[in-house]
């Protein structure tokens, strides 16, 4: 089906955060720490001050009144600590963008800085075990014995394999305007996932009731989880509202957003396989290696898919972080996964290697009754038809293990296999559905932050309402709606599909002209099983002998998603999954400063994104899979599954053209070349 | 705020005449209004030299003349420069986006300033930007600065494909100014950083680049060869324009060798081109210039890759071009 809001977004008429208008609004620029590590000694803004049309400088000279437990990358301007470079120690609010930015350039922060530590290392002496990983799996989890499954193989894989930080950048960058209303209350039109968990966390940080406080987000651009979590801007925009008694809008710049709206943490992966001389796995362990920052813990949950993957008689997993000089990590597509089975599935290339085991083969004789960590049931589990598909539709059979074996002209030619895998969740979610005039209007605080979510919506409450889709209006993208899980760990049209389609049958049931769900008892009574979307990414790369460039010549990824509920929207899904899987193997990564910290890198022409002529041949495909223990629409969340096994599917790709193995990505030119 | 006077020169006397200090000659604006944005160019005044009636491309003779404010898109699709200077048409394709070239002008491609990262972040220090201010770089990301004649100032290098092949084909560059006219032929419009990295190219205050000529092509087939971790709109890691002229007998008669990526300014490789000249055209004997060239490279710690990276594109390209 076509995008409902096509037209709207094509012809200009899609409004995004920042492009309301809200009164007499006033602007906001921040100060960014110019150290990654120290105090602040001194803050003089009387020169921002003197300029027309400043308004205020708002500093921890005067820290803003907030929430005494407000979380940290919130906490702005609260005290004279910085802790990474680019944190917002001031902000200037002006009456035009330019006044306020070049008033910001004028303020002078005196700082005693002292000497950052920046640089992720496995051997740091502050590494610590946290007491969970994101969002609360377990940090280690040990199931046999490792040590004597390793000393009884007749092969191992011993590697550590190692992930760069990398940055979400979605067209639109992040936004908020805020305006108070005489009566205390809060509209914040805000770029975000989630309006109703933004109305929350935007509440609790300014002390307001939940109530008080009003979420627009009707269009999105992108987000990827960078606007999963409520970043700094909301909050800026909120207090600089409230300095000056006037709406504020803050529109953080494609710079600014490196520092300010998270990123992938970079990981150092061991990976420990053992393996009977058959290619069965006699141990699996996957240590974890990664970084937070000094002001909050965020643990990407790394060897999490590492749990669910393979049968094995020892299993060990164990994440362990470090505590430096920079900003938060926090949600980039498929956290965990993502990085995770880089490793684990580059490991299992190496193993099939080393057994004389076709790679796609070994994955299917290590294939599990139930999810080897928890030993529950899979809701439904097929890996092996994904790999079995897509070894059909790639052209796989035959293919000769030896590198450097095909060449066309001074290319070097190889593929590669990796599985994929993403949790199949829901979460608890409210909606409305009423008759209007000519249809239907269905009413939840979803967000569709370009995923296609208000079209997938439209059909899947025309079907439950068995009506034409264009008898169906969805409104979302407002926290006054009723209350909704965010857009994000694809959980977005599983949880928000659930309530809409309860809220269908509850105004079928009652004949009447309203229906209303809440769905939490449902997901609360959901019956506990391992419930997870799998795939299998094919690659072929062509590499250049004498440069080392390397080409994606073709993508493949067959997955096994539950029921898919739209194939136009399911494709795109994929494919973009697929896409940034490309990115993160070839050429995305956030380069730190090793001295002074701070990203060097943060724009587009200098943190590379895949562009258009990097993706030559790339195709989606999906099995059908009936799984009635998921939804009402039988579906498993599709947004991240595409970017799991594609940089490993592509790095064995690698090594197969070339008989180099690169465990570090990205796999540039420099690590090729010789 | 910072506040600019805008204005358009009719034609490049008015411009010369109309400078003072603080003014920049704006040309397509894809690199200027970028560095405005950013803080790191700050001019008073913007006198757009863009619409100057310096669009045309013909021969004058035997040479071809390119105004200075053709666009960089009409530049390569130009039959003439297609067909007689594929190395240049190659080179301007191989830069930007579709987008950007529309924008961007021949002046103004030869002008823009380098990419290095700490150039462009106002936060940071940087020699170039803020003269004595010291060279982050160097001991900080240089994985894609200068492997070859930077100094302890500044490690940039020049980001133009452009430019390379325009000092592979001994270019001259048309120069108007306050005391007068003056042709530099090509690399010669820039310059090594020494100790004064603030300084990209020899031109005087107010002078202004009204257009570039092309000498005729000596015989052979050229190319330009870009290598890049990302297929499209990324800078080079390295880059060679290459002409390679190969006698009857396979003696090499005439090779011309330039190289982005790799310096402070387009780097025409004359140790590798001398060592070409009269030697077999021969895959050792292209190594062995390439050699000669890269003998005077000095990797930093995280750069080293370019050296073989260079050696094997230049015997490539080379190998490519033979008869």
């Amino acid at each position: 089906m076509n995008r409902v809001e096509g037209r709207d977004k094509v012809t200009g008429r899609a409004t995004y955060a920042y492009e309301y208008q809200a009164g007499e609004a006033a602007y906001v620029y921040p100060v960014q720490a110019a150290i990654a590590r120290g105090r602040i000694r001194a803050i003089d803004a009387r020169e921002a001050l003197a300029m027309p049309g400043v308004l205020a400088v708002l500093s921890s000279d005067d820290p803003p009144e907030l929430q005494a437990d407000a979380d940290a990358e919130l906490a702005l301007l609260q005290n004279r600590e910085v802790a990474y470079y680019g944190q917002i120690v001031a902000a200037v609010v002006a009456d035009s963008l330019e006044i306020a930015r070049a008033a910001a350039e004028t303020v002078r922060v005196e700082y005693e800085a002292e000497p950052p530590h920046v640089q992720l290392r496995a051997d740091d002496p502050d590494l610590y075990t946290p007491e969970k990983v994101n969002p609360a799996f377990p940090t280690t989890t040990s199931q046999g014995d490792v040590t004597a499954g390793l000393a009884r193989a007749d092969v191992t894989v011993d590697e550590t394999y190692t992930t760069a930080t990398m940055h979400n950048n979605p067209m639109e960058p992040h936004a908020a305007i805020a305006a108070w209303a005489p009566d205390g209350s809060l509209t914040v039109w805000d770029s975000t996932q989630g309006p109703s968990a933004d109305r929350d966390l935007v509440a609790k940080v300014l002390g307001l009731p939940a109530d008080q406080v009003r979420i627009i987000s009707q269009h999105v651009g992108g987000g990827f989880g960078a606007k999963g979590t409520t970043r700094p801007h909301a909050v800026l925009a909120a207090l600089a509202a409230r300095a000056v008694k006037r709406p504020a809008k803050v529109a953080v710049t494609r710079q600014q957003m490196f520092d300010l709206t998270g990123y992938r943490t970079p990981t150092i992966q061991r990976i420990r396989l053992g393996a009977a001389a058959d290619g069965r796995l006699t141990a699996i362990s996957h240590e974890v290696v990664e970084q937070t920052s000094m002001i909050k813990e965020f643990a990407e949950q790394t060897a999490t898919p590492t749990r669910v993957m393979y049968a094995s008689p020892a299993l060990y997993t164990t994440h362990r972080l470090v505590r430096l000089n920079v900003p938060t990590p926090s949600w980039m597509r498929a956290p965990g996964e993502a990085p995770g089975m880089f490793a684990l599935e580059s490991a299992m290339d190496e193993l099939a290697l080393a057994a004389g085991i076709d790679p796609v083969e070994l994955r299917i004789r290590n294939e599990p009754q139930a999810e080897p960590d928890s030993g529950l049931p899979f809701s439904s589990r097929n890996l092996v038809a994904c790999l079995r598909e897509g070894a059909r539709r790639f052209g796989w059979a035959g293919r000769d293990p030896r590198p450097r074996m095909r060449r066309d002209g001074r290319y070097l030619i190889g593929t590669g296999v990796a599985a994929s895998t993403y949790p199949a969740r829901r979460r608890p979610s409210t909606a409305n559905v009423r008759v209007t005039g000519d249809g239907f209007e269905v009413r939840i605080a979803a967000s569709d932050i370009g995923t296609g979510a208000r079209t997938a919506l439209t059909e899947i409450a025309a079907r439950a309402l068995s009506v034409p889709a264009d008898q169906v209006l969805v409104e979302l993208g407002d926290s006054a709606l009723p209350t909704a899980s965010l857009a994000g760990g694809s959980m977005g049209t599983a949880s928000w599909g659930s309530a809409v389609v309860k809220a269908g049958e509850d105004l079928l049931k009652n004949g009447g002209t309203e229906g209303t769900a809440d769905t939490s008892e449902d997901v609360e009574a959901d019956s506990e099983l391992a419930r997870h979307a799998f795939g299998a990414q094919f690659a072929e790369v062509r590499v250049d002998m004498d440069t080392g460039e390397v080409r994606a010549a073709r993508l493949l990824g067959v997955f096994a998603a539950g029921r898919i509920i739209d194939e136009t929207l399911a494709r795109s899904q994929f494919i973009g999954g697929m896409t940034m899987g490309l990115g993160m193997a070839l050429m995305e990564q956030t380069v730190v400063d090793e001295h002074s910290g701070g990203f060097l890198n943060h724009d587009l022409a200098q943190y590379h994104v895949p562009a258009h002529a990097d993706v030559l041949g790339i195709e989606a495909a999906w099995i059908d899979e009936d799984d009635a223990h998921l939804n009402p629409m039988g579906a498993k969340g599709i947004g991240e599954i595409g970017i799991v096994g594609t940089a490993a599917a592509i790095a064995s790709a690698v090594y197969h053209a070339t008989g180099q193995r690169v465990r570090d990505l990205p796999i540039t030119p420099a690590k090729l070349v010789s | 705020m910072k506040t600019f006077s805008y204005a358009r020169a009719r034609d490049a006397a008015e411009a010369v005449t109309g400078f003072t200090p603080g003014t920049m000659y704006l040309g397509g604006g894809t690199n200027l209004v970028d560095l405005m944005r950013l803080g790191v160019a700050a001019p008073d005044r913007l006198v757009d030299v863009s619409r100057l009636p310096l669009d045309g491309i013909g021969f004058a003779g035997e040479t071809l003349h390119i105004g200075a404010a053709v666009r960089n898109s009409d530049l390569a699709a130009h039959p003439l420069v297609r067909t007689r200077y594929p190395m240049l048409a190659r080179a301007v394709l191989a830069g930007a986006s579709g987008q950007i070239r529309n924008m961007a002008t021949v002046g103004g491609n030869l002008l823009q300033r380098t990419r290095c990262p700490y150039f462009q972040d106002i936060s940071r220090p940087c020699n170039k930007r803020q003269p004595g201010s010291g060279c982050p770089a160097i001991e900080g990301d240089h994985s894609n600065l200068a492997i070859i004649g930077h100094s302890d100032h500044c490690v940039a290098t020049h980001p133009s494909d452009m430019a390379v092949a325009l000092a592979a084909l001994d270019a001259n560059v048309y120069l108007t100014g306050p005391d007068g006219d003056r042709v530099i032929t090509m690399p010669g419009l820039h310059r090594l950083p020494g100790d004064t990295p603030e300084r990209d190219t020899v031109l005087e205050p107010g002078e202004l680049i009204i257009g570039v000529e092309l000498p005729p092509p000596p015989p052979g087939p050229s190319t330009y060869r870009k290598v890049r971790e990302r297929a499209s709109y990324a800078f080079a890691l390295v880059s060679v324009a290459a002409l390679l002229d190969v006698a009857e007998d396979g003696v090499i008669r005439e090779a011309r060798l330039a190289l982005g990526g790799v310096a402070h300014v387009p780097w025409r490789a004359r140790h590798a081109e001398q060592a070409l000249r009269g030697a077999p055209a021969t895959e050792v004997a292209f190594t062995r210039a390439a050699d000669a060239e890269l003998a005077h490279a000095q990797p930093l710690a995280r750069n080293g890759y370019k050296v073989p990276l260079s050696r094997n594109v230049i015997v490539r390209t080379l190998l490519e071009l033979m008869p």
